[in-house]
């Protein structure tokens, strides 16, 4: 049985090798693509709109609202195209679920390390842009300068951490699926599957918010200092 | 009895014990989570918003330390380095 869909080579070409995630992540990125270039074609402020603007107009304020009470203060705009992207990504190719022989690119670990990296290198960009280089680099020595191991050590911990957590979320949602199937056949599964479609989605929102989170974290060191000189 | 029995008794064993006693403490920690999360709707409706926000991350938080035992385990049972590495040693 495998654990990832990187070992499923579906096409050879010398030597290059397209294995099931590259494909189906292509896959997502084609559909979102789709997607928004048809919610977007007849774009309009006045008369009424279509369903496909009213769909997205959703989306988009519900992202920028959930973003809102994590990041606290206006300038929410800023992080909607990365944090909405995740979350849009993920959701999308965990919810395919659906599509019978669909392998979920977020079940393979090199596509969440990928997207935690990503998550890992924005922080430091989003927090330098907000509060400056000085500002930033002086986190790691607060409280005391030995901390700085410690900071280090809990960056790249959360790291791993977020790309575990979605991989063995979404891996284990098949496998179990998988399992039952010999066990149990008939309805079982189908319970499962639906369960999994309920854990793909949280893990998605989770993902983002958590993204989100960091970067608020980052971005917020300068109103650190005064509210624990008050306490 | 061969180093392969061995390696393969030993690996299930260890599968099974991560995943026992990896589930218990995440299990405690959840549902203290979650009770306490209860209680404050309870005597907070209006916050509700604001704490299952909260509630969720940190139970994906607690989880995802169940969640590292089941893919150590799952690496252990589908994917054994070890039972591989002895495998390709015997040229099986």
């Amino acid at each position: 049985m495998d654990i990832t869909p990187d070992h499923l080579i579906l096409f050879r070409w010398g030597f290059v090798h397209l294995n099931a995630t590259i494909v189906y992540t292509w896959a997502v990125m084609l559909l979102l693509v789709l997607a928004a270039w048809a919610a977007t074609r007849k774009i309009r402020l006045d008369g009424p709109r279509s369903r496909w603007q009213n769909a997205m107009e959703a989306i988009v304020i519900g992202i920028r609202s959930q973003i809102r009470e994590v990041s606290g203060r206006d300038g929410s705009d800023d992080y909607i195209p990365f944090i909405g992207t995740l979350f849009l990504f993920i959701a999308a190719s965990n919810e395919l679920h659906v599509v019978p022989g669909w392998h979920a690119p977020t079940g393979s670990l090199s596509t969440t390390g990928a997207l935690a990296i990503c998550v890992a290198v924005s922080v430091p960009i989003f927090g330098i842009r907000k509060v400056g280089l000085k500002k930033y680099l002086h986190h790691y020595l607060s409280p005391v300068f030995f901390m700085l191991p410690i900071h280090m050590i809990s960056e790249v911990s959360r790291t791993i951490a977020l790309a575990v957590r979605l991989f063995g979320n979404i891996m284990s949602g098949s496998m179990v699926v998988a399992i039952l199937l010999v066990i149990a056949p008939l309805f079982f599964p189908v319970l499962i599957q639906a369960l999994d479609l309920i854990i793909g989605l949280i893990q998605a929102y989770i993902f983002a918010i958590l993204a989100m989170v960091y970067i608020a974290a980052a971005v917020h060191r300068e109103d650190e200092k005064p509210q624990e000189q008050t306490t | 009895m061969d180093s392969s029995t061995w390696i393969g008794i030993i690996s299930i064993c260890a599968a099974a014990l991560c995943m026992a006693i990896g589930a218990i403490s995440p299990a405690l920690g959840e549902a203290r989570a979650i009770q306490q999360a209860l209680s404050s709707i309870a005597q907070q409706p209006d916050e509700a918003g604001a704490i299952s926000r909260t509630l969720f991350i940190g139970l994906a938080m607690i989880e995802s330390i169940a969640i590292y035992c089941l893919v150590i385990s799952i690496i252990l049972i589908f994917a054994n380095p070890f039972w591989s590495h002895v495998i390709a040693k015997s040229g099986g």
